[in-house]
């Protein structure tokens, strides 16, 4: 009986901080949806009566929108491409080889993450600007590059290293070749995780703020996270606009998350999680 | 090692032909691993590195407009560092941002250990639905999700003033949260914690359904009760994934910097300077870059002392673990 009451009591408690921890995004999303009175209201509308699209179109008619998901899509991309190349480079090292000056790359790799960017901005800001290459796209690439490496490195070694050797040994037994056996045997087991660190290192890059605030100064160059704060200007903020525009620039990186979330995110816990 | 050791053999043994060309692979072989790093340490040191030390450097210069201009700062020694220890806005900074990471810390630990005892004591439809829940928190990325806590505390529609209002908690039509810097800092606190939690719970969660089953049924038969259990068997198993979460929350709550520049609009007053903001300020607002870099090169270095222990921590699993 009193098992009962307190699975009951359990269950409640668990409903209602499900319901505190989700209200926030659903109304950033009903917001987005509501005609202009029932986001100016003094009385709050729980739903949104008839719902419309009218703040999406707006939010994508805001000059320079497009223009902003093309320069994301493009610095996103480049450091995604580039970056899992060098990081599953490195991670190959790491996870299968012992040598002389690993535990130095190792702690470089989890120390450089502890650095803040907010940090490093000053002296960033300062090189790129001696070069006449603050406010170009190359310049955060670089630095978002950099940014995601680490991470990328890391979680990449896990999967290479959870693929057991006795595989290549086998097709090297078998007369492969070191090369043939490791792009025939271990890439393909391997592909999946590499698919999931890619895709991490993409809503990395997308939602990375201060860089691109500091050195993205024209708008024609602004990625999706700086263009949101052209909703809120001196005679106030477009809150429809906002949370359409809030809503849209999240989407991708949702969607992304929710396929790969279970597969990274034990990287950061690494040193603590015996598995 | 052991695995890149018999590898290693595995690859020699069908191959062993004349001794010149064996000690040619040997060769290849010890400078493999160093080709495979190559770029990716050429990145991280060029790009991270290579700023860190400039950073240091900067921190010894004046580097205001003029030398903007001019590329190239003045030597002033440790001036920055005895300008910035005597400025009361520094002392500040320091005081809020200990006070404000201790806060953050503190509560998303506690309610996240919350959670993740609730998730293994609730039915699996409500575990489930709470995962779910989380997970869409954590997904959500941080400027959006500031973006919309603003407009949730916005002082004219926003729908906590009218909350508050409604439950009798006092008269909140119009009240503008960040006139008070408590109050500020108690809309920030709530933004980071609500976006620190879903990551923390979710993996002590994980970590504790690793807590080993026989062990809580051997307690339960001595007869130990569930607090007994909970502090001489749970808490010992969890306690290095608790150190470790509590040193990266602790990394990542000390440099925040984005909830107080976008909630505040961007134009953060000086009771919202904490020791990010006040780097960032000193030299992108006032352009005293030298000194903004003696400001940030403090933080880095209280920064190093608090990552010790995690990157220990991280790296001496790796190396027990063999690969």
């Amino acid at each position: 009986m009193r098992r009962t009451g307190l699975r009951v009591f359990y269950d409640a408690a668990g409903l209602l901080i499900f319901a505190v921890m989700i209200f926030p995004i659903y109304w950033m999303v009903t917001t987005a949806l509501k005609p202009g009175k029932e986001i100016l209201s003094l009385d709050p509308y729980w739903f949104p009566a008839p719902a419309t699209f009218d703040n999406f179109i707006s939010a994508m008619q805001v000059p320079f929108f497009w223009n902003d998901v093309v320069n994301s899509l493009t610095v996103v991309l480049s450091v995604v491409a580039i970056s899992i190349v060098v990081s599953f480079l490195a991670a190959v090292a790491v996870a299968r080889f012992g040598f002389r000056g690993r535990t130095a790359f190792i702690v470089m790799v989890i120390g450089v993450q502890m650095v803040p960017l907010n940090a490093l901005v000053i002296p960033i800001y300062l090189l790129l600007d001696s070069v006449g290459q603050v406010d170009s796209l190359i310049g955060v690439i670089a630095y978002y590059l950099a940014v995601v490496l680490p991470f990328m490195v890391w979680t990449l070694r896990g999967f290479v290293h959870n693929i057991p050797t006795d595989l290549e040994e086998a097709a090297m037994v078998d007369g492969a070749s070191r090369v043939g056996a490791f792009m025939r045997i271990v890439f393909p087991l391997v592909a999946p995780g590499l698919v999931a660190t890619a895709i991490f290192g993409f809503i990395q890059a997308w939602n990375e703020y201060i860089i691109a605030y500091v050195l993205l100064s024209s708008s024609s160059k602004q990625t999706l996270t700086i263009w949101l704060a052209s909703f809120t200007t001196q005679h106030g903020t477009d809150w429809g606009g906002l949370m359409a525009g809030a809503t849209l620039t999240s989407l991708p990186v949702v969607v992304f998350f929710l396929l790969v979330q279970r597969r990274v995110a034990g990287g950061l816990t690494a040193g603590a999680v015996k598995g | 090692m052991r695995a890149a050791g018999s590898i290693g053999a595995a690859a020699t043994r069908p191959r062993s032909r004349a001794g010149a060309s064996s000690f040619r692979s040997l060769a290849a072989r010890k400078g493999l691993p160093y080709a495979l790093i190559a770029p990716a340490t050429v990145v991280i040191l060029g790009v991270l590195g290579w700023p860190l030390l400039d950073l240091l450097y900067l921190s010894t210069q004046h580097y205001g407009l003029r030398e903007l201009f001019q590329h190239q700062g003045r030597f002033v020694g440790l001036q920055n560092f005895a300008t910035i220890l005597t400025d009361p806005q520094f002392k500040y900074a320091v005081e809020v941002t200990v006070i404000f990471t201790a806060v953050n810390v503190a509560l998303s630990m506690t309610l996240a250990t919350i959670i993740a005892l609730l998730m293994e004591r609730v039915s699996s439809f409500v575990r489930v639905l709470l995962g779910a829940g989380l997970v869409f928190v954590w997904a959500t990325p941080v400027i959006p999700a500031i973006d919309l806590w603003q407009w949730m505390f916005d002082y004219e529609f926003g729908v906590i003033n009218w909350l508050l209002t409604k439950i009798g908690a006092g008269n909140y039509i119009h009240h503008n949260w960040f006139e008070n810097p408590v109050q500020g800092f108690t809309v920030i606190t709530i933004v980071v914690v609500w976006g620190a939690i879903p990551f923390l719970a979710l993996t002590l969660h994980a970590g504790l359904t690793q807590v080993p089953r026989e062990l809580v049924e051997a307690a339960q038969i001595d007869g130990a009760r569930a607090r007994q259990i909970f502090t001489n068997v749970t808490l010992p198993t969890l306690k290095p994934l608790l150190l470790v979460l509590l040193s990266l929350s602790t990394i990542w709550d000390f440099q925040v910097f984005n909830q107080i520049w976008v909630m505040l609009n961007q134009r953060p007053n000086e009771n919202y300077y904490v020791m990010s903001v006040f780097s960032f300020q000193e030299s992108f607002r006032v352009s005293q870059y030298g000194l903004g870099s003696a400001v940030a090169v403090v933080m880095v270095a209280i920064l190093i002392v608090i990552s010790f222990f995690y990157v220990r921590q991280t790296v001496r699993s790796i190396n027990e673990a063999g690969a």
